[in-house]
């Protein structure tokens, strides 16, 4: 399976998109929203799943996740908001615009990882008592 | 200073006795961390006088603080996700068929924070088959501490991290401050209640869905098998029973039937174990 992961931080896509190679994803990059079309533009296959901050440079998460939709060839594409912005209409206007996940930074890696599940992209990880 | 040998052996015996939680030797530490900010909250320089003055009182409340201390209350929205789905696509819709005084009950022992029995309520709330059902969820857990958490319903942005989907996270809850506070219509499904399994569950009445998960861990083989022969009894002949990922019925009550759900399980009584009072 593979994963693009779109952030402006180095940081962060180096967290989340080492959970996503610890879990079993080829893990593809992007820095901003339109980096980001540029990529899926240039893959044969598209990828199962993007994770995408909000706020970017150039363009931001919203109108990334908004343009994905519009393509019928990246229907199958997961798309998960991971960003620090955490008010009701936020997370309301994500959803709406078509992202199927959401997860508030900061986060650990089981959560990130029980989404996924949730989404059927992993096996099950029991969370230890 | 590190805790007594005397003060570790009187917190294992209280915690055990009142709760059939096992601290084996070498748990030590884990008493010490645990404890530490009672010792420090009671005035006392550390957890060793702290424990021989709670030994002395007699206090009822100040062993029951011990007590609570001691639980692991971790726990998740949708653990381990496949109960869920059983209980979605296997259980509900089976109750919702031969149900036909159209009520379901529900109990959540050993609940902790909520996040299972409001899981549960999530479920139930979007099973269109179970229209028009009285649905009871009795949630249940040893300390007060956790259930005052579940009855207030307000959670950390942390804690809906942990398994919550975000549509239902929207959909059930309201922002308030830093926090999300669970919407009326669910709080009121869920009915909290402090019960020590060790003691009698008859007053409870009797269920057709028992979650009793990742609580067995934590006690001995004899306990264990006691509380899943209760259990027996306050569950509906014909009713399920959900045990944690890391616990099972094998050897320690054979009249529990498991049957595989997805990657987790259910339990079922055994037809040939099943009374014939009608239900
Ligand atoms: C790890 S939590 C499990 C929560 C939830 N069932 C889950 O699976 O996520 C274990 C809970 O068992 C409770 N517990 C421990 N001993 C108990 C007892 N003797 N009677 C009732 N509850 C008990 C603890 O207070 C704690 O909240």
């Amino acid at each position: 399976m593979r994963a693009l992961v779109v952030d402006d931080s180095r940081a962060m896509r180096r967290i989340v998109g080492g959970v996503l190679a610890s879990s079993g994803f080829e893990v593809l990059q992007a820095g901003d929203g339109r980096e980001a079309l540029d990529v899926l533009e240039t893959q044969p296959e598209p990828p199962q799943l993007a994770c995408v901050d909000w706020n970017m440079p150039v363009m931001d998460g919203l109108t990334f996740i908004t343009r994905v939709r519009r393509r019928s060839e990246w229907r199958g594409i997961t798309l998960m908001m991971v960003t620090t912005e955490s008010e009701q209409e936020r997370i309301v206007r994500a959803l709406a615009a078509g992202a199927h996940e959401y997860l508030t930074k900061p986060f650990e890696a089981d959560d990130l990882r029980q989404k996924l599940a949730f989404l059927g992209l992993l096996p099950d990880v029991p969370v230890e008592a | 200073m590190s805790l007594g040998a005397r003060e570790f052996d009187f917190v294992r015996d209280l915690v055990r006795t009142e709760s059939a939680i096992v601290l084996d030797a070498g748990k030590e530490y884990l008493v010490e961390s645990r404890l530490l900010p009672l010792a420090r909250a009671a005035g006392h320089p550390d957890v060793t006088s702290y424990v021989a003055e709670v030994a002395l009182r007699r206090q009822p409340r100040s062993r029951t603080a011990v007590v609570e201390a001691l639980t692991t209350n971790e726990t998740s929205w949708f653990r381990d996700n496949d109960p869920f789905t059983a209980l979605r696509t296997t259980v509900l819709p089976a109750l919702a068929e031969t149900r036909t005084r159209r009520s379901i009950r529900i109990w959540c022992a050993a609940c902790s924070t909520g996040q299972e029995p409001y899981s549960v309520a999530m479920t139930v709330l979007d099973s269109p088959l179970l229209a028009g059902f009285d649905v009871t969820i009795v949630a249940t857990d040893l300390s007060e501490e956790v259930l005052a958490k579940g009855r207030r319903g307000e959670y950390s942005q942390l804690e809906v991290n942990r398994g919550l989907p975000a549509s239902l996270l929207v959909r059930h809850f309201t922002r308030e401050g830093l926090s999300w506070r669970i919407s009326p219509q669910l709080r009121s499904r869920v009915d909290f209640k402090q019960l020590n399994l060790l003691r009698p569950y008859t007053s409870l009445g009797r269920f057709d869905i028992v979650f009793m998960r990742n609580v067995l861990i934590y006690f001995d083989q004899a306990t264990k098998q006691d509380i899943l022969r209760r259990v027996r009894q306050v569950t509906a002949p014909d009713g399920y029973l959900f045990l944690g990922a890391a616990e099972m019925t094998r050897g320690l009550d054979d009249k529990w039937e498991r049957e595989p759900a997805g990657r987790s399980a259910l339990y079922r009584v055994r037809e040939e174990d099943r009374s014939c009072v009608p239900w």
